[in-house]
């Protein structure tokens, strides 16, 4: 091998998140036999929003499944399969048609490793992109990362940038135990560097500083954390503030240790989510700084997340409601006891 | 075939007729112009068309009574417009604008109007069957002689809400038929590539259950058949799966173009036996004149450009109306003393705004 092949293979390339969850996906299937992906539309239609884009050429229509619409149904068997020793990544085209499958998910697959003492593993992926917005109302328009994020049996993980779709979904991949990969649509076509090494992983249970600051915290995961990006630069240009991003990555299980030490230095923190705050992401995370970083805050745990409705359709309703970038900056500046 | 009906072309007066006809029309044209809005970023989230499935959708609505309660999935321009709901309200929601029949709160997918018996326009595949089975579950309890009519895809029978629904509706006698729009394709999966048992209407069997197929796209017997099983539902409370065969000309949404899984050939196959050509012809058969038709063209053209003009001139719902009817009155008392350690902007953007009426 030349040493300019060398250098390509463990180099990194501009891609969209698209194709970094493409790249993970392909190289997964050409590692491991036993990984294949299933779903409505993943085949002939190449993926409702084209991650599978060629996969089927690749592969053939075994290992790159078109399924009926019966989430129900195909989730569970994922788990079936699972159990005996596939390693079968599910397709659901977005995280609202998981709903229907919530049995097999919580009931059912989360549950193996232990009903069975460890004799037998559900090494599952399910791959959902979620997110509100784009005026898909109140059936299509919504997030509930936590209800998932809240049940033992299950990881829960959620990239936000093109690198971590690829390397997250990776590592859910190789893992031993039901994983659940929160995609989001908004992000599909952002760019980023990602690793062409096909070992490359992120490792699940690690949150990422995504932008470090001394003034504010601010903890978010998927395309909460693109938000709140845009949102400490804004602060930086407008208030002179400087503020820390933590980008959560993995929900279950949670780097609480990442924040806490961010906390330690800013004294201030602010979490973002797209879900219904009551009984969310950001209500778990409030509840741990709480208690793990008493001493060190300055000001209550503030939270930004959907407003607590069913999303309507009217865009000027639908903006009133999202936890949009004024929002979040509004939020920031609150907490730090500044002026808007 | 289960049940071969010959089409009737008695059984419609001229007059009755031509109205019918010009629903098609207006449907059709109505479909084309949200097409068109949806482009000019009038109208947003999902919209999914049904040009091509106008028989099917005006033959089933003209069998159904005024009393009588209808739910579908979210391909449902065409049923809300033969409902009656006027094209200004239907095309003020596609804008979003309160006078639209949903408030501006729906959109494409989310059409209703209970005032009309139209108990929406959902958006997950086979979520409308049991809320249909319990409607007319409701209406046996209730003694009252009305039917349920529940529009589906071809790809919703294979969850397990269909099978389901179909068992509790035939164990309990329930007054509803389950329309299953066959259009060959759900998105981009052709009916043999999802369904075990293709032919539709025999699952019905299952559940000992009538079921039958019938050529959606010949407007008699549309209507020969959905009044059939209609009046067997009103009156014997016997439900039925009525299974019609039609074809959708536009991609699964407008985000479709809908050449990746059928060919170009395969749609303008089926544009050669266009149910509104084929009721155009019956027409002229009975001596109505060309003149008369392109007159109903016009008035179609008319009434949608009115629709445009009215949605435009509709008002953009206040941020206020956010939760507007998420609770029933009294509610906001409840809700009162959660507000302590609200997330940010919550309480104005939630309690403030009104949970209730
Ligand atoms: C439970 C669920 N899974 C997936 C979807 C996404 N989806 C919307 S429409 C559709 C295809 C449905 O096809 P069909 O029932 O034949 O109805 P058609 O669109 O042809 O009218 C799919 C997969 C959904 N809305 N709900
Ligand atoms: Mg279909």
């Amino acid at each position: 091998m030349s040493t300019a092949e060398a250098t390509t293979t463990t180099g990194t390339e501009v891609m969209t998140y698209r194709e970094a969850l493409r790249l993970a996906l392909r190289e997964e299937m050409e590692r491991d036999e036993r990984v294949f992906l299933m779903g409505e539309e993943v085949g002939v239609f190449e993926g409702a929003y084209k991650v599978s884009a060629g996969l089927m050429d690749q592969f053939g229509a075994d290992r790159v499944r078109d399924t009926p619409i019966s989430e129900e149904g195909f989730v569970g068997a994922g788990a079936g399969a699972a159990m005996l020793g596939e390693r079968p990544v599910v397709e659901i085209m977005t995280l609202n048609f998981l709903l229907v499958a919530m049995d097999q998910v919580i009931n059912h697959a989360a549950k193996v490793g232990a009903m069975f003492g460890g004799e037998v593993r559900c090494p599952m992926v399910i791959r959902t992109p979620n997110g509100a917005g784009n005026q898909l109302t109140a059936q299509h328009s919504q997030s509930f990362d936590g209800w998932f994020a809240g049940t033992p049996g299950l990881k829960v993980v959620a990239p936000a940038s093109p690198a971590d779709a690829k390397g997250l979904l990776k590592a859910a991949i190789r893992d031993e135990d039901p994983v659940l990969v929160l995609e989001n649509l908004p992000i599909y076509k952002e760019k980023g560097e990602v690793s062409l090494d096909p070992e490359f992983v992120t490792p699940i249970g690690l949150a990422n500083v995504a932008r470090t600051g001394e003034d504010l915290t601010i903890v978010s995961h998927g395309f909460a954390t693109v938000r709140a990006l845009h949102v400490a630069e804004q602060l930086a240009a407008d208030h002179g503030i400087d503020a820390e991003v933590v980008d959560l990555r993995s929900l279950r299980p949670l780097d609480v240790q990442t924040i806490a030490e961010s906390v330690a230095k800013t004294n201030h923190v602010l979490c973002v989510e797209e879900g219904w705050p009551s009984y969310g992401v950001t209500a778990e995370i409030a509840a741990r700084v709480q208690k793990a970083c008493f001493d060190d805050l300055d000001a209550p745990v503030e939270r930004v997340g959907m407003a607590e409705v069913p999303l309507p359709y009217a865009k000027e309703l639908e903006l009133a409601a999202m936890p949009h970038e004024e929002r979040i900056a509004a939020a920031a500046l609150a907490t730090l006891g500044r002026a808007s | 075939m289960a049940v071969t009906v010959p089409p009737r072309t008695d059984q419609l007066d001229r007059d009755t007729r031509r109205e019918l006809y010009e629903t098609m029309v207006l449907s059709r044209v109505f479909e084309t112009e949200a097409e068109r809005q949806y482009k000019a970023a009038r109208i947003g989230g999902y919209c999914h068309l049904s040009s091509g499935q106008e028989a099917m959708t005006i033959g089933a609505m003209h069998a159904l009574h005024a009393d009588d309660l209808l739910v579908t999935g979210y391909r449902s321009h065409g049923f809300a417009l033969a409902r009656g709901i006027p094209p200004e309200a239907v095309m003020a929601e596609l804008f979003g604008r309160v006078d639209g029949c949903a408030h501006g709160r729906g959109g494409s997918m989310h059409l209703l109007d209970p005032s009309r018996g139209y108990y929406g326009g959902w958006g997950i595949v086979a979520g409308q069957l049991p809320i249909a089975t319990g409607l007319a579950l409701a209406l046996r309890r209730q003694g009252r002689e009305q039917a349920v009519l529940c529009e589906l895809g071809d790809g919703a029978v294979n969850m397990g809400a269909w099978h389901e629904s179909l068992n509790l509706a035939s164990l309990w006698d329930l007054p509803v038929v389950f329309l299953v729009v066959n259009n060959l394709y759900g998105m981009g999966t052709a009916v043999e590539r999802a369904s075990a048992e293709p032919d539709l209407y025999k699952r019905a069997s299952a559940y000992r259950m009538h079921g039958e197929r019938v050529d959606g796209d010949d407007l008699d017997t549309m209507i020969e058949a959905a009044d059939r099983l209609l009046t067997a539902a009103r009156e014997e409370h016997r439900p039925a799966v009525l299974e019609a065969v039609t074809y959708r000309y536009r991609g699964h949404s407008v985000a479709d173009a809908g050449l990746a899984y059928r060919s170009k050939e395969e749609i303008a196959e089926h544009q050669r036996h266009d149910p509104i050509v084929r009721e155009r012809e019956k027409l002229l058969a009975e001596g109505v004149s060309e003149e008369e038709l392109a007159a109903i063209d016009t008035h179609a053209d008319e009434r949608v450009a009115a629709a445009v003009q009215a949605a435009l001139d509709s008002p953009a719902p206040q941020p206020d109306r956010l939760a507007y009817g998420m609770h029933g009155v009294g509610s906001a008392e409840q809700f009162a003393r959660m507000r302590p350690g609200s997330a940010y902007g919550e309480e104005a953007l939630t309690f403030d705004a009104g949970l209730g009426a």
